[in-house]
Order: structure tokens, then C-alpha cells, then sequence
């Protein structure tokens, strides 16, 4: 493992330095290519024809007229691809074109090969489709009260896809401590990726029987094992290269029907095969946030301290399982990171509409309960008397402790965020201070830094690491790795430039190519950093001892006193004498032969040992706080927020210029999601999604975008690289919710669901001024019947991480 | 689309345009309904240029036309007899980057980069006709370009460092836009 080795931090060359990317010049020139920018000779072009019902029975299926269309080459129906497979192993519940029934509209029902696209949208008409409609389901709470007809015949019971009970010390006891407890009722709308890259793939098939597919994915290990399965392919003849992501936030995560499609066609026809969805298709791919309804029943002291909490969760999960059993778990696992919770219980349902499918989205599945819990802090110290950023400080999660669900946190720098965005945005004079119509608002997050377990079970490494050191001086790091934006390929160059004294741009980076690289897990989880990173010092150290021990012998100088910096490597003492990294690259080749070194990175083992304790744990988690200003116009309702302030705990930070860039683009996303993003379709006309647009799906422009005033948290924690934690996440989750609590510092009314839409806040405010409560949100949680709690002592009474039988409760 | 009946019979009648472009002349033929964007990108091999919807809502495709920032996905190429294109493989000179090629780069200001060529081109003429504008006049003429990756902000900053720059002054970014307040 790297851990937080390498130099001091004041000894550092490279890292914290604010190096250009990699990639930045081909970015800049137009020079990348993305999916769609690939061109081969003789390549066919698919479209698909997708559902055009919501639920219903294929009676009737007959493309023998576009088979015939001239231009076609091959039509696929689903019968050609009967395997079904899933992001999940736990819910492989879809097949790339449907089989027998149609779960959404914009399901695949079949796929075209043609030599231009638009022979091959012409075909599509061609194709006779019949469907029986069945029922639609387009709420959560109507898929509670239908559970005939079943979406899927798995699951746990009609159309409940999942059902979680997790109960951390005896909650009730917990609640018995409190001097008051409070149930607040919230609900989070789903929203969606909106990457600008259009989904893209192209799929070619060699006479050798390997297939390659070319795809904008995330993941491109977990898609190549899906591939593999359900084209009844070895995993040896499969090659997947991710092509550089035009953004992702966790939409390109999941193995989709369309690469699957491609890869078939390309196999049949023996032709090269592209694809491209439209914007319309991919707002119906999905798999971005999930619309989360919660309960949250919090007991607490005087003091804001939190003695047992009871957290509920239902998740409207669209059509198919996809990631959505971890989307699950996240709804509730990571509450206890922030502040000490005594006690917690935690409940979660996901169930199954007929609508595009959930996944997970930057913050998978945290943004919801964090906006949960974080408006109800605020709540919690208005109630008490105390100021909330006060009552937040004093209840911390201590560093280096266990959270009462048995998650290890290393360091936890959530205190000194606090702190930094109350100084810079003048809180103390502001907070309850501003005229009305103007406000401000303080909310915090915790984050985790890579899950701590693959998704599918086996012990190899997370994330591994391959480097090649040739005569040029020029060293190539080979790594599984997905560039999305974030920088990841650059990270790689930076690291290993930082252990060998060289410039990053000495370097040469190839990633994301399953023939070619050795496996990383994907982009997601905010993992990539801290488990390629690890590697890469692990691989990257290696090399250096094979050097250290060329040089040294040659030039006499002990191997602990050589110094890797600026291209040399030399005598810490005598700093004249020494040679350069290339004359020493030739040393090494001629004593060891071609020089090649491994790294591997895998987290350690998480501390519960409880069914389902694998959800939560990860190798270090960061820490936001954000105050948001908002201004909000009584006679509109319309909220505009000038500046954010955010504090980001990011261990040690590799880049800070990119670092800060996650940062604004995180503010920038949970903006999106607070003010007007939402995915809402029209339950009386088939379900279709009211606005499948870039226009009409609202998101920030530029002149919507606010100011922000980023500040970076460096404690180095030592499961990271150089100390480094996660960045690309973390710093939205707290934008939501302050911006909820800043409007009820600015004009008193909570609104207690997202997006915050202006007639909502119009309806909270005349509500007010009549008299009753001003508060817009939901005000039940369903009921759904629950298995018994897996019940776990916690840390502090003794526990040992396993489940019991229950102890009786308290009388 | 309705499908054409008698698709054997169709003779696909190709449009032949003369126009410059990234200052060269080009004569191309493609089937008269192409847009600008897609005889860019399928009929040049100019796949610089992006598409997000091909609907002209995301401003991914902007190109210059005649020095003009338009959408490609809605400009039918047929149009452009000889009117004068540039796309984002024409903005450096030779080797050499424009200030605001350097400054996105410098900046981190292409996080994806998918976005980045319409924003390029777009600041572009922004500069020529306002060399040193204000941050709310740079809002305004990005407000028709989505980024989803950066939140805009390193492409304010990035376009402000190019204006200074390009006026002669020896500019550097704000240390608070490249390490945070502090
Ligand atoms: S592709 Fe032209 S505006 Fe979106
Ligand atoms: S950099 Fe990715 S969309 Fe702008």
C-alpha cells in the first residue's frame, strides 16, 4: 500500500503544484477524440426503436419490412440477446432489447443496422409493434398501493424492489435519552446527468473472433465483464476501450443496451457499428438520482447532541435494479459521518415505477438524506436557541474513531471548514441579521474517498498499476483508469513524476483500455485518486529502488542519501555529483534488463463484519461546509443566490487549480438540483418525460451560476496518496441544503424538498402570511411493511461489529 | 422521419458548396438537408467541433460563420457558398495557441473538454469586439454555452486572463482562482 508516504509535504515537487493536464492542449485544440469522433471504413450506423408505452405486453413484434428496406443490414430483436445482465449482480433485470414486455417508455424493443442513420431511422417505421398496455406506476406511493401487475417478478414483493433494516444500538433507549425529539418529513426530486457528450459507441468484430468496443463509459472493466456475459463471449475476446468521457457524473457508469446492441450487430454483420443516442434517448437511459421521500426522527439534548436518530428512505427506482441497491444503502449509510449520532436505525425501500431507471449521480445516493438531515440541524439549533454552525462544531465525529455503524474515519476536517466559511462569509454579523427578502446558510457533509468493495465479490486489487521505463528517459504509466474530466489520467502523470524526479510531461499515460491496462475499478465512488494514486506510488516506488540500486553502486553514494528531482538523480550532500534520470534509466536497464515495475491498491478491510456492512466503508471520507447567500424576491418566489463560501477537507490536495475546479463544479451541480433541476414525467400521458430537452430541462447557465469562494482543507490522511482525499463529489452535498436554510433565514418559510421552485416558496409564503405553517414539503411517509431490524451494537457499547439477536427493548 | 417509398429509385442528389474554411478553401458535396455541424464533422473529418442536442440548445457546435458565433446543428451547409468558416482546429496559429486556448489550458477551464471548443470560439469573437469585457458581460455572451463540468467559473477566469493578455499585459492567474481563498 502507498499510503501517506513519499516526501514532506514542504519537499514536494510536483504535488499541490498547479500543473496543466495531460490532456489540456487536445482539449483545447479540439484534438480528443471522443466516441463519437471514431470513423471506420465500412461502418454501419444503429438506431433503436424503443418502447412507445409505459408497461405493456409485446403482442406483436415483426420487422420482416425494415429487414427488407434497402440499406438494412440486420435487424435485432431481443430474442437475439436473451441473457439478461445489470450493473448489479444482485439485480441483473435487463436484457439490451426487450423480451416478451415493455417496462418504460424509450425501453428498447429492437435495433437496426444500416449503412447511413437515416436509412436506418426510416427503417424503424417499418417495424410493426403491438403492444397489451398494462398498468403504469409513476409514484412511489403508487407503486406501494399496486403490486399487481409486478414490474419485475423479483424483488421482494410486488413492486418492492428492495427493503433494508439496519439498527445500530437500541434506538428507542436512544430516544428515551432525549430531551426533545423532532420527525421531519423531506422529499429530494430525481434530477439527471445532462453530460454534454451524447452517449456513443462503436463496435467491431475481427475475423480473430476478439470483439472492441469503443464507448463513453465510466466503468469500462465492470461493462467488459457484462459484455463478455451476455454475448456468450470468453472475457479474452473481449476489449473494451473507454474513450475519453465528455462529462459522467455517474451517468455513464452502468453497462447500457446500446453497447451491448452495437457489440451484437458488429458480430453479425462483421462490420464496424456505430452509435449515437440522441438527447431525447439518453434523458430516458438515465440512471441519475433517485427521488428520495425520508423521515427523519432525530432525538437530541439541549446542546444539539444527537442520542438516537431513525432514519426512513424510499427510493423511486424507475424501471430497472441498475446500481440502485447501493443507491439504497447510500440513503441512510453515511448520516453518522458528520456529527456523533448514539444511535441509529436505519430504514430503506426502493421500489419500481415505470419510468427511466435511477442510479447513481455525483453524491450517489448521499445528496437526499444529507439535505434530510442538514435542514434539520438547522431546525434542531432554531429550536434550541443556538447558533447552528456553534451546535454543528461541538458534536463532531472525532478523527481516527468509528461511527456507530462501524465506519472508520481517519482524518475529519470538518471543524476547521466550519470555521473558514463562517469567517469568510461574516456569518456572526449576518445569520438572523439580514433585512428580509435576504438570507444566509450554513449546511455539511461528509463524503467517502472509493468504496471499500468491488460490486462484484472477489479479493484482487481495486486498482492497479503497470509502468515502463525505456532508454528515452520517457516513462508510461498503464492504468484501467477513466479520464470523465476530473483529471484522473493526470494524476497518474503527477504522482509518478512526484517519486521519480521527473516533469509530468516526461511522462506518457494510457488508460481505460481492458487489453491494455491493468484494472481499475471505474470512475465512481470518488475512488480514483486515492486507489490509482496508491498504485501508481506503489509502481512508481519500485522502479525507483531498481534505479537507486543502479545508481548508487555506480556513483558510491549510500541508496538513502539519492535524490530523484528536476530530471537528476544525485547526491542529497553533493548535489554536483549525480546524472541525469536518463543515464540512470540506461544504468538500471543494463544491470536488471527492460525496466517494468507493478503497483496494486486494495482498502483494507472494513470493520463491521455485519450482511450489508460492505456499503459505507471506504479508505478516508472528506468533509464539506458550505454558507450559501440567497436572495428571494416575496412577490416571486424567485430565488437567486449571489455567493456560496465552501470549505473542502481534501486531505492533501494533488492539483489545487483542479481541485478547486471540482470544487465549483460540484457548487455548481447542487445549485442545479436545489433551484431547478428535476426529472418529472406527465403521469397522464403515458408517462412520457414532460421536458427531455437541454432548453426545457432547466439547469444553470452562466447567468444563473453564483460566486463562489472555495477554501481547501489540507490534513493529510495517511490511507491516502501523499494524504489526498476525494474532491469530485464531497463539495455538493452540502450546496442543497444550505441554500434551503438560507432561504428560511432570508424570508421564513422551510421548504423542505428540492427543487426549490419558486411557487413553492410563493406557496410557503402566502401559507405564512395567512397564519399557517410556512413550510412547503411533503407531510406523510407511506407505510410499507418491514422486515426485523439486522441489529448491531455500536462501537461504544462493546460491540464487535457482528449482527445479534435483538436485546429487548427497554420497558 | 417517413420513410421514402422507393428507396432503390432515389438518386442521392448531392449539394456541391465552395467555402473557406480555417482560412483554406474547401469544395465539398454532401446531401443537401446536412447541416453545417454535420459536413464539419462527417464530410471534413473536423470532429473538433461537438454536438449535445443538434437542436441548438447547448451551444456545444457554436462555430464562426463570417466571424459570427452561430450553432452548426442549425445551419444548413448549403447555405455557406462562399461564407468563411472557423471551428475550433483553426483557432491556434500554426503551433502556436490562442491566449484563450493557453488560459483554458492553464486554468483547468476544459474539465471533459466537451464543451470547451463552442466556448472557445464564442469568447473569441467576444474579445474581438469587447478586448476588455466585465465578468457580466462575459456571463452574457457564454449564457447560450452549457458547461456541466466546471461551473463556469474557471472559464470566466480564463477568459479574463486572455483579455489581459492579449491587451499586453503580462497577466497571471489570481493565486485565489488557482490555490482557493485562504
Ligand atoms: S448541438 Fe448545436 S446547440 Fe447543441
Ligand atoms: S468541461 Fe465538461 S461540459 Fe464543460
Amino acid at each position: 500500500m502507498g499510503g501517506a508516504n513519499g516526501a514532506e509535504q514542504k519537499d514536494l515537487r510536483v504535488i499541490g503544484k498547479p500543473h496543466r493536464k495531460v490532456d489540456a492542449a487536445s482539449k483545447v485544440t479540439g484534438q480528443t477524440k471522443y466516441a463519437d469522433d471514431l470513423v471506420f471504413p465500412r461502418m454501419l450506423y444503429t438506431k433503436i426503436l424503443r418502447s412507445t408505452v409505459p408497461h405493456g405486453r409485446i403482442l406483436k413484434l415483426d420487422a420482416s419490412k425494415a429487414e427488407s428496406y434497402p440499406g438494412v443490414k440486420l435487424v435485432l430483436l431481443g430474442k437475439d440477446l436473451p441473457i439478461p445482465y445489470g450493473a448489479l449482480p444482485v439485480s441483473e433485470d435487463e436484457h439490451p432489447l426487450a423480451i416478451g414486455k415493455v417496462r418504460m417508455m424509450g425501453d428498447p424493443v429492437a435495433a437496426v443496422a444500416a449503412v447511413d442513420e437515416d436509412v436506418a431511422t426510416e427503417a424503424l417505421d417499418l417495424i410493426d409493434v403491438e403492444y397489451e398496455l398494462l398498468p403504469a406506476i409513476s409514484s412511489i406511493q403508487a407503486a406501494l398501493d399496486t403490486p399487481e401487475p409486478r414490474i419485475h417478478e423479483y424483488g421482494e414483493f410486488g413492486n418492492i424492489h428492495r427493503r433494508q433494516v439496519y439498527e445500530f444500538g437500541d434506538v428507542e433507549a436512544g430516544f428515551a435519552e432525549a430531551d426533545f425529539i423532532r420527525e421531519d418529513i423531506t422529499f429530494y426530486e430525481g434530477s439527471t446527468h445532462l453530460a454534454l457528450e451524447q452517449h456513443a459507441s462503436v463496435a467491431q468484430f475481427g475475423h480473430d473472433g476478439k470483439l472492441t468496443l469503443w464507448t463513453c463509459t465510466q466503468d469500462p472493466h465492470y461493462l467488459h465483464r457484462s459484455l463478455a456475459k451476455v454475448l456468450g463471449l470468453p472475457q479474452n475476446r473481449v476489449r473494451v476501450i473507454a474513450t475519453t468521457n465528455g462529462g459522467g457524473f455517474g451517468g455513464k457508469c452502468d453497462p447500457f443496451a446500446h453497447e451491448i446492441i452495437v457489440s451484437k450487430l458488429a458480430m453479425m454483420t462483421g462490420r464496424p457499428v456505430k452509435i449515437c443516442l440522441t438527447r431525447e434517448e439518453i434523458f430516458y437511459c438515465h440512471r441519475g438520482r433517485h427521488p428520495v421521500l425520508m423521515s427523519t426522527k432525530t432525538g437530541f439534548k439541549k446542546d444539539g447532541a444527537i442520542t438516537a436518530m431513525h432514519h426512513r428512505t424510499i427510493l423511486d427506482g424507475g424501471a430497472y435494479g441498475g446500481h440502485g441497491v447501493a443507491s439504497t444503502f447510500y440513503t441512510g449509510v453515511l448520516q453518522p459521518t458528520t456529527y456523533q449520532i448514539k444511535r441509529y436505525k436505519f430504514e430503506a425501500v426502493r421500489v419500481f415505477t415505470n419510468k427511466a431507471p435511477c442510479g447513481p449521480k455525483r453524491g450517489h445516493g448521499t445528496p437526499q438524506p444529507r439535505f434530510a438531515q442538514e435542514i434539520q440541524m438547522d431546525k434542531i439549533a432554531e429550536q434550541l436557541g443556538l447558533d447552528p454552525a456553534e451546535m454543528r462544531r461541538k458534536h463532531l465525529v472525532p478523527p481516527n474513531s468509528l461511527t456507530v455503524n462501524w465506519l472508520r474515519i481517519g482524518t475529519m476536517g470538518l471543524g476547521k471548514c466550519i470555521d473558514k466559511v463562517v469567517e469568510g462569509s461574516n456569518w456572526r454579523e449576518r445569520f438572523r441579521k439580514l433585512p428580509y427578502g435576504k438570507g444566509i446558510g450554513l449546511a455539511c457533509s461528509g463524503y467517502m474517498t472509493g468504496a471499500g468493495t468491488p460490486i462484484y465479490w472477489n479479493g484482487m486489487p481495486h486498482s492497479g498499476v503497470q509502468l515502463k521505463l525505456d532508454r528515452s528517459g520517457g516513462v508510461t504509466v498503464f492504468c484501467g483508469s477513466t479520464d470523465i474530466g476530473q483529471g484522473s489520467d493526470s494524476i497518474l502523470a503527477y504522482i509518478v513524476a512526484e517519486v521519480l524526479g521527473i516533469d509530468p510531461f516526461d511522462i506518457r499515460v494510457v488508460t481505460a483500455d481492458t487489453d491494455l491496462t491493468p484494472v481499475d475499478l471505474g470512475s465512481y465512488s470518488s475512488r480514483v485518486t486515492l486507489m490509482t494514486g496508491n498504485a501508481a506510488i506503489q509502481a512508481a516506488e519500485r522502479a525507483k529502488q531498481m534505479l537507486i540500486q543502479a545508481v548508487s553502486a555506480k556513483l558510491g553514494v549510500p541508496a538513502d542519501r539519492l535524490l530523484f528531482a528536476d530530471r537528476r538523480v544525485s547526491d542529497r550532500e553533493n548535489p554536483e555529483k549525480g546524472m541525469t534520470f536518463v543515464e540512470a534509466v540506461w544504468l538500471a536497464e543494463t544491470q536488471f534488463g527492460t525496466l517494468g515495475t507493478v503497483g496494486s491498491y486494495k482498502p483494507a478491510a472494513a470493520p463491521g463484519k455485519f450482511k450489508g456492512a460492505g456499503v459505507g466503508p471506504s479508505p478516508a471520507y472528506s468533509y464539506s461546509a458550505a454558507v450559501a447567500e440567497v436572495e428571494v424576491n416575496p412577490e416571486t418566489g424567485i430565488v437567486v443566490v449571489p455567493r456560496v463560501w465552501i470549505a473542502h477537507d481534501i486531505g492533501q490536495c494533488i492539483n489545487p487549480v483542479l481541485a478547486i475546479g471540482q470544487i465549483e463544479g460540484s457548487v455548481y451541480m447542487g445549485l442545479g438540483e436545489a433551484l431547478m433541476e428535476e426529472m418529472t414525467y406527465r403521469g397522464n400521458r403515458k408517462m412520457v418525460h414532460k421536458f427531455p430537452s437541454f432548453l426545457e430541462y432547466k439547469s444553470p447557465t452562466t447567468m444563473e451560476m453564483c460566486d463562489v469562494i472555495s477554501y481547501l482543507i489540507e490534513d493529510r490522511d495517511s490511507n491516502g496518496p501523499f494524504g489526498a482525499k476525494e474532491a469530485g463529489q464531497g463539495p455538493q452535498l452540502p450546496v442543497p441544503p444550505a441554500i434551503a436554510n438560507a432561504i428560511y433565514d432570508a424570508v421564513g418559510v422551510r421548504i423542505d424538498e428540492v427543487p426549490i421552485t419558486p411557487d413553492k416558496v410563493l406557496k410557503a409564503i402566502r401559507a405564512k402570511a395567512k397564519g399557517q405553517e410556512g413550510r412547503y414539503g411533503p407531510t406523510v411517509f407511506p407505510h410499507c411493511d418491514m422486515p426485523a431490524s439486522i441489529f448491531v451494537p455500536t462501537p461504544e457499547e462493546g460491540g464487535d461489529g457482528k449482527a445479534v439477536e435483538r436485546q429487548p427493548v427497554l420497558a | 422521419m417517413k420513410p421514402t417509398k422507393k428507396r432503390n429509385n432515389r438518386k442521392p442528389e448531392k449539394a456541391q458548396v465552395c467555402l473557406r474554411v480555417n482560412g483554406e478553401p474547401v469544395e465539398v458535396a454532401f446531401a443537401p438537408h446536412k447541416t453545417l455541424l454535420e459536413v464539419l464533422r462527417e464530410d471534413l473529418a473536423l470532429t473538433g467541433t461537438k454536438h449535445g442536442c443538434e437542436l441548438g440548445e447547448c451551444g456545444c457546435c457554436a462555430v464562426l460563420v463570417d466571424g459570427r458565433p452561430v450553432l452548426s446543428c442549425l445551419v444548413l451547409a448549403v447555405t455557406l457558398e462562399g461564407h468563411e468558416v472557423v471551428t475550433v482546429e483553426g483557432m491556434a496559429e500554426g503551433a502556436k495557441l490562442h491566449p484563450l486556448q493557453e488560459a483554458f489550458a492553464e486554468l483547468g477551464a476544459a474539465q471533459c473538454g466537451y464543451c470547451t471548443p463552442g466556448f472557445l470560439l464564442t469568447a473569441k469573437v467576444l474579445l474581438e469586439e469587447t478586448p476588455q469585457p466585465s465578468r457580466e458581460r462575459i456571463k452574457k455572451a457564454l449564457a447560450g454555452n452549457i458547461c456541466r463540468c466546471t461551473g463556469y467559473i474557471k472559464i470566466f477566469q480564463a477568459v479574463e486572463l486572455a483579455a489581459a493578455r492579449m491587451a499586453g499585459k503580462p497577466a497571471e492567474p489570481s493565486k485565489e482562482s488557482i490555490y482557493g481563498w485562504r
